[in-house]
C-alpha cells in the first residue's frame, strides 16, 4: 500500500511538470467551460426551452468526449516512457510488487484527472443559482459518479497500453483505438442484432451506454461493478505484461 | 553474499550467458571483465531480480532470486549501465523516492548522509536534468548505496567519469567493499586489477578464468613485452638486437621503434639500451607493452580449447 502511494505521489507530480498535463486540463476546461456559456445563453434566450432546467449533464457530457482523447495523452507515457529511459530496470529492482507499480502509476495518473474533475465542480454552484428550484443534488452526484468511474476505466486501458508498448505513439493509438471500441463501436452491431445473448452482452460491455443512463440520474448495481471490473482487469493485464517483459 | 550455480539465460533463440557457477563472499569486491555484449550485464540483471534465469539458480544475500525476489531486491544496491534518472526531479527528491520505496526509516537523514558520500550535497535542490554525466553517474552510485546494501552490483560504474572521478569513485567502492559484497563490471583491465580482490573473466556468455587480479597477470604473461623507440629509422638496429642473448621475437615496427619479447626474470633491456646508444642511435623511448583485453582472451580462450582437448 505504502508502495503505492510513493509511486503515485510522484507520478501525480510528474503531471505538473510535463506540458502534455496542461494541454489536457486547459482542453478539457475550455471545451467544459465554451460548452456551458453556450448552453446557458440558447437556453435563455430560447422561449421554448424556458421551461427546461439545464442539468448537469452539459458539463460532464462534453468531459467524456474529451476525456477520450485526452486519456491516451496522459497514459501514453506511464510504462512506456520508463522503459525508454531506463528507470523501469530500477522500479523493478526495488522491493516493489509489479502489480504496486501498475496501481501506483494508474493512481497518480487518477488522481491527475480527479483534480481536473474536481475543478468543474463549480458549474454545478453556478448551475444551482442559475435554476430554480436549483438542481437535482441525486442526479449531480450520479452524474459525477460516472464520469469518475469513467475515467477510472479509460485510464486503466491506458495503462495497459502503455505497458504493453516500447513506443509512447504506440501506446497513444492503440488506447485510443481501445476506448473507441468500447465508447462507440461497440454499440453499432446492436443495431443489426436487436435481440439474444449477443445484444445483451454487448450492450452490458458499452461504456457509452451505462454513462448515459447514469448522466440521467438512474444508477443500478452493474452499472457500478462493470467500469471497476473493466479497471481492474485493465490493471491486470498491466501488471502480466511487466511480468512477461522480466521473462523475455 | 552472492552464489549463482548454472546460471544461463536465452533471448529467444540467443543465448547470452551459459551455465555460469560463481561466488562472491561478504567484504570482498569481485569484478565481472569482458568485452561488451559478454553477458555481464544480463548476468547482473538476473541477480538484481530484473529478470529470472532461462535455466539454474542463484542466491544472493541468502535468498533466493526467483522464491525470494523482494527479500533480494531489499538487500541489494544496483546501478544499471545506463543511470536510471528521473530528470524532472531534483537530486534530493529523486533519493527521496528511492529512500521511500525501499521503506526507509528517516529518509531524509539517509538521503543527506548518502549524498555527502558522494560528494553531491551542494547540488541536493538542483534539477537532475542540469546535472552533468559525472554527477548523474554519483547520484545513480547514491541511489545503490542508499540503503547500505549487503550486496552492491555495479554496471560499468566508471563510463562517462573523468580521471579524477574515477579515482574518487574506486575510493567509494573501496571502501563500501571492506564490509560488504561488490560485484562490479568493467571492459577495462587496470580499473578490474586495482580495485577487486577477484576477478571473473567473461567472454561470450561463459567464464573462461577466475582468479586474483596479480594470479592473473603472472599467468596470462608468459614474457615481457617492450617497445623502443629511435630517433630515425630503426632498420640496422634490429640485427644488433637480434643478436643479445634473451631477445625474444624482435621486430621491427614503423617510426624507429622495435618491439621485443623476453622471458620474465631475464631483463634484457639494459643491454638493449647499451646496445643501441654505442650503435649511435638515440633513445627516445622505452616502454612495456600491456596486453589488450582481446589478446587476453584470445589467449584464455586458446588455453581453453587446448585444455579441452
Amino acid at each position: 500500500m505504502r508502495n503505492i502511494w510513493t509511486i503515485a505521489r510522484r507520478e501525480y507530480r510528474h503531471y505538473f511538470s510535463s506540458p502534455i498535463a496542461y494541454i489536457v486540463a486547459l482542453l478539457t476546461l475550455l471545451t467544459v467551460g465554451v460548452y456551458f456559456v453556450v448552453i446557458i445563453y440558447y437556453l435563455t434566450n430560447q422561449s421554448y426551452y424556458s421551461n427546461t432546467a439545464p442539468g448537469i449533464d452539459i458539463v460532464i457530457g462534453p468531459m467524456a468526449t474529451v476525456f477520450l482523447f485526452a486519456t491516451p495523452a496522459l497514459t501514453m507515457r506511464l510504462l512506456a516512457d520508463e522503459q525508454r529511459m531506463g528507470t523501469l530496470e530500477l522500479l523493478l529492482t526495488t522491493p516493489v510488487k509489479d502489480g504496486e507499480l501498475i496501481i501506483g502509476k494508474w493512481l497518480g495518473a487518477f488522481l491527475f484527472m480527479l483534480t481536473i474533475i474536481a475543478i468543474t465542480l463549480v458549474y454545478p454552484i453556478v448551475l444551482n443559482k442559475l435554476t430554480n428550484p436549483g438542481i437535482d443534488q441525486g442526479v449531480l452526484i450520479s452524474a459525477y459518479a460516472a464520469i469518475i468511474l469513467l475515467s477510472a476505466v479509460f485510464l486503466a486501458i491506458g495503462t495497459a497500453m502503455s505497458s504493453f508498448f516500447n513506443n509512447q505513439f504506440a501506446a497513444f493509438f492503440a488506447t485510443l483505438a481501445m476506448l473507441v471500441l468500447f465508447w462507440w463501436l461497440i454499440r453499432l452491431p446492436t443495431y443489426i442484432i436487436q435481440n439474444g445473448t449477443i445484444n445483451n452482452i454487448l450492450n452490458y460491455l458499452d461504456l457509452n451506454n451505462r454513462f448515459t443512463t447514469m448522466l440521467a440520474g438512474t444508477m443500478s448495481l452493474s452499472d457500478i461493478i462493470y467500469p471497476i471490473s473493466l479497471t481492474a482487469l485493465g490493471l491486470f493485464l498491466s501488471a502480466i505484461a511487466v511480468e512477461i517483459r522480466r521473462w523475455r | 553474499m552472492i552464489r549463482a550455480t548454472g546460471l544461463t539465460k536465452d533471448y529467444g533463440s540467443r543465448r547470452a550467458i551459459e551455465n555460469l557457477t560463481f561466488e562472491a563472499k561478504q567484504g570482498e569486491v569481485v569484478g565481472f571483465l569482458g568485452p561488451n555484449g559478454a553477458g555481464k550485464t544480463t548476468t547482473m540483471r538476473i541477480l538484481t531480480g530484473y529478470m529470472p534465469p532461462t535455466y539454474g539458480s542463484a542466491q544472493v544475500a541468502g535468498f533466493d532470486i526467483i522464491s525470494e525476489s523482494i527479500e533480494v531486491r531489499r538487500r541489494v544496491g544496483y546501478l544499471p549501465e545506463t543511470v536510471p534518472l528521473y530528470p524532472d526531479m531534483t537530486v534530493f527528491e529523486y533519493l527521496k523516492f528511492m529512500a521511500d520505496l525501499r521503506h526507509l526509516p528517516n529518509a531524509g537523514d539517509m538521503v543527506d548522509e548518502t549524498l555527502e558520500l558522494v560528494q553531491m550535497k551542494k547540488r541536493a535542490d538542483g534539477y537532475i536534468s542540469n546535472l552533468s554525466k559525472g554527477m548523474r553517474q554519483r547520484i545513480g552510485l547514491a541511489q545503490a548505496l542508499l540503503h547500505k546494501p549487503e550486496v552492491l552490483i555495479l554496471d560499468e560504474p566508471t563510463i562517462g567519469l573523468d580521471p579524477a572521478q574515477v579515482v574518487e569513485f574506486r575510493n567509494i567502492v573501496r571502501d563500501v567493499g571492506k564490509e560488504r559484497t561488490v560485484l562490479l563490471s568493467t571492459h577495462i583491465l587496470s580499473e578490474a586489477q586495482q580495485l577487486c580482490d577477484r576477478v571473473l573473466i567473461i567472454n561470450k556468455g561463459r567464464i573462461v578464468a577466475e582468479d586474483t587480479p596479480e594470479n592473473l597477470q603472472a599467468r596470462l604473461v608468459g614474457a615481457e613485452h617492450v617497445v623502443l623507440r629511435v630517433k630515425g629509422e630503426a632498420d640496422d638496429l634490429l640485427p644488433i638486437i637480434v643478436k643479445i642473448d634473451g631477445v625474444q621475437n624482435a621486430k621491427l615496427q614503423p617510426d624507429g621503434m622495435v618491439e621485443f619479447q623476453f622471458a620474465p626474470g631475464a631483463d634484457v633491456r639494459p643491454e638493449v639500451a647499451r646496445a643501441a646508444i654505442t650503435a649511435g642511435y638515440d633513445l627516445l623511448e622505452f616502454r612495456p607493452v600491456g596486453l589488450s583485453l582481446e589478446e587476453i582472451f584470445l589467449q584464455l580462450t586458446q588455453d581453453n580449447t587446448k585444455k579441452e582437448r
